[in-house]
């Protein structure tokens, strides 16, 4: 009967946040992960094998006859949001979404299941800013051996394997022992960007690069916003609550009137995110054609509000989300900060990291304006 | 209390059985209506012999997709929202039995539309500082003042009205809700032209108005109570429409730039994107709403609601009027006359523009409803209180 997305969060969903909340709330400390931004090993793989060992998280997006657990990206999204919330430093928006995505565009199985189990972290080697749909570097492919460099790839230094596309067109997996992987200082301390060197490291074709990078990049646009989500939601809450104990003035700053407007105000952004975010989780979970969403992003739709299944309405679904959730994210950090005062500034209080990650995300995967951009021709209002 | 026996099938057979017995084509329309609200299918969370049958409020689309497909008359809810939308929730609650059996059936089949006597010149983001006076007189109270922004009030046969019935005590305890007959001889009512040129509004004097004991709403002294129950359905049924994707403002805009491609720039476009973009998500974020209410897990969102769509409704109207150029400068039509029905999105761009701001001002301003959200939803302290212990006619006006 319906053709709106489904909006809300199921019973098993709802089951699902809490697992992963207790996890991170347990091994996901501001300070460890504050402590550890600065060490040689940023990322927390005790909590990553935690994550997909423990709870068999990281196959969520895949079959269960592929060793996945066969949900879908609401699923994901949930633990999207609670990963959000503790800025956790793992790789599962880029193994567990990302590469998996591109490799489920391709058809390795094996590797598939590898990435579904967990134990092994697979990275697509196309940098993190680009948008869905945006040309991508590649490098030389000479008779199985490939040869250059790319940067700006996310959690590469925790990859086991990359997806790497080539000049030829394919997509190649490439053992990370094979290449030279160097951190990049990233801006964003939970999810560090770096160089991959190619020196004729051997790769195996597993697929079509454009198809499965368009695809892969799609799903980490729409999913994003359930970090971003995460993020925002985190950022309110704490300075919510901070501002109901800190007092000046002889009374809880909280009370006074222009600081009350902003809260109320970022909390109405935060509403409304949820509801884009569940709309691009949702969509991506109906649109079974992921993939072929070209094409159908001519004509006005105004007045029909979609069918599921359809690759345009997913393409509108993801970049409505991400055209609204980044400015929203950076806004929660910057006002939590501000609204924080001293203690903001410093390098104890956790506040920083989520402004990084927020100003990042607000880069990854396209920028709000690539998506703004995207629209104009999905919705049909077209540029001058 | 709901029956739990009735599902969505078994008001589907009640509702084909009542179009078998009352063929639409073949009804007279007011006999139509009073007999659907005599079976119990008006609304069907209300209780049996008051319009309802005691069913859950999500079943009432499974009637009215039945009667729609056997293309029966409908009771014009836009005509009688206040009615329907305030009124009958409040008289449901504390109405006596005698109450709702006069009012409800009229009101509901619009032989009788209602309006509200709440803001006064005096009293309006502070409503509880209202100065209508009702004075004890025998079997009657004896009403005088002023009130404002009254809709509908030219076509109403009856208002609720709140009114003061004790000057002595704090603001928020001296009040009395009332039903005024609006037909009563000290009943004045003037039109209000408003910056569009219309008057979709009235002033409406109260001059030794006769209201019958009988007609109170719930205890004396009680009213602001009372009122809470009108207000919190006001605040539901401006916020909380489901809209198809382009369904508002947004559409409006989104057509000329289709149409009028002369009219674009690089500005208006980035800027026409970003509004889309957060016209899209707050109807989103309604169509969450909507189905949170249909699962019994209703949020505090709604409060949000009106505050996106006022803001979102002003900047799409003015960027329209921007995006018109020269024919911006233009306006349909400055006459003065008294619409019954009120469109945000009807007539031209400028009437739009200038509609649109009253939105963050009608039930409830954006800065009241966003103390509401910083207080009740994230729990930040109230505001400092001056008024509290202070008898009403102790305060500074």
């Amino acid at each position: 009967m319906s053709t709106q997305p489904d909006l809300l969060y199921s019973e098993e969903e709802e089951a699902l946040r809490a697992a992963v909340r207790d996890l991170l709330t347990d091994h996901c400390q501001a300070a460890g992960v504050i402590a550890r931004a600065e060490s040689d090993a940023p990322h927390d793989l005790a909590l990553w094998k935690a994550l997909a060992d423990g709870m068999g998280l990281a196959g969520l997006l895949v079959p269960e006859d592929k060793g996945g657990q066969g949900a879908t990206h609401r699923e994901a999204a949930v633990v999207l949001e609670e990963l959000g919330r503790a800025v956790a430093p793992v790789p599962y928006l880029t193994s567990a979404v990302v590469a998996t995505e591109a490799l489920l565009a391709c058809g390795d199985d094996d590797l598939l299941g590898r990435l579904a189990s967990g134990r092994t972290i697979g990275v697509l080697a196309v940098a993190l800013h680009l948008a869905p749909g945006a040309p991508f570097p590649a490098v030389r492919c000479d008779n199985g051996t490939l040869h250059g460099e790319l940067a700006g790839i996310a959690d590469a230094a925790v990859a086991d394997v990359l997806l790497v596309p080539a000049e030829d067109g394919g997509l190649y997996a490439v053992d990370a022992d094979a290449v030279t992987v160097t951190g990049q200082v990233s801006l964003d301390l939970t999810r560090p960007v770096a160089t991959v060197r190619f020196d004729g490291a051997p790769g195996r074709r597993v697929g079509d690069a454009d198809v499965a990078v368009r695809r892969a990049l799609r799903a980490a646009a729409g999913l994003l916003a359930s970090e971003q989500l995460g993020l925002a939601d985190w950022t309110l809450t704490e300075t919510v609550r901070y501002l109901k104990e800190r007092k000046q003035f002889n009374r809880p700053v909280g009370g006074f009137q222009a600081l009350k407007h902003r809260l109320a105000q970022l909390w109405l952004e935060v509403v409304n995110l949820r509801a884009a975010a569940r709309a691009a989780a949702d969509a991506l979970a109906r649109g079974e054609s992921a993939g072929d969403g070209e094409g159908s992003g001519n004509g006005a739709n105004g007045g029909s509000s979609g069918n599921g299944g359809n690759g345009g309405d997913v393409d509108v679904a993801v970049a409505v989300a991400q055209a609204y959730a980044a400015p929203v994210a950076v806004h929660a950090a910057e006002e939590a900060l501000q609204l924080h005062g001293g203690i903001g500034m410093t390098w104890e209080h956790p506040v920083h990291l989520y402004l990084k990650r927020a100003k990042a995300d607000s880069i990854a995967y396209g920028t709000a304006g690539a998506h703004r951009e995207a629209l104009a021709g999905l919705v049909d209002l077209q540029a001058p | 209390m709901t029956d739990s026996s009735l599902d969505a099938a078994a008001l589907r057979r009640r509702t084909r059985q009542f179009l078998a017995a009352h063929p639409p084509a073949a009804t007279d329309r007011l006999d139509f209506l009073r007999a659907r609200f005599d079976a119990g299918l008006a609304w069907v969370h209300y209780p049996e012999g008051l319009g309802g049958l005691g069913a859950p409020r999500s079943l009432q689309v499974v009637v009215d997709a039945e009667l729609q497909a056997a293309g029966a008359p409908d009771n014009d809810p836009r005509r009688i929202g206040i009615g329907l939308g305030m009124a009958a929730p409040t008289i449901l609650r504390y109405g006596t039995e005698e109450q709702k059996r006069r009012y409800l059936r009229p009101l509901w089949t619009g032989e009788e539309v209602w309006c509200q006597l709440f803001s006064e010149p005096g009293a309006g983001s502070d409503l509880a500082a209202l100065g209508t006076r009702a004075v004890r007189d025998g079997e009657d109270w004896v009403v005088n003042g002023q009130k404002v922004w009254t809709s509908s009030a030219h076509v109403a046969r009856w208002a609720i009205l709140i009114a003061r019935t004790d000057p002595d005590v704090p603001k928020h305890r001296g009040i009395t809700y009332f039903i005024c007959d609006m037909t009563d001889p000290g009943v004045e009512v003037r039109p209000l032209r408003q910056i569009t040129g219309e008057a979709e509004f009235n002033e409406v004097f109260l001059t030794d108005v006769r209201i019958p004991d009988t007609r109170r709403l719930g205890e004396v002294g009680d009213g602001w109570r009372v009122a809470q129950t009108t207000l919190m359905n006001e605040r539901v049924s401006i916020g909380g429409m489901a809209l198809p994707r382009e369904g508002g403002m947004i559409g409006k805009v989104a057509q000329t730039w289709r149409e009028r491609p002369e009219l674009r720039t690089h500005d208006l476009h980035q800027r026409l994107l970003k509004l889309w973009v957060e016209a899209e998500v707050a109807r989103l974020t309604g169509e969450r709403l909507r189905q949170q209410l249909v699962a019994g897990q209703p949020g505090p969102e709604g409060s949000g609601m009106k505050l996106a769509f006022a803001r979102l409704n002003q900047e799409i109207s003015g960027l329209e009027v921007e995006l018109r150029g020269a024919e911006g400068l233009l306006y349909d039509d400055w006459t003065m006359r008294r619409p019954e029905l009120v469109d945000f999105t009807g007539r031209d761009t400028g009437y739009r523009y200038l509609r649109a701001k009253g939105n963050s001002i009608e039930g409830g301003t954006s800065e009241v409803l966003l103390n509401i959200v910083a207080e009740r939803v994230l729990g930040l302290p109230a505001e400092p209180r001056t008024d509290k212990d202070v008898a009403w006619k102790d305060l500074a006006r």
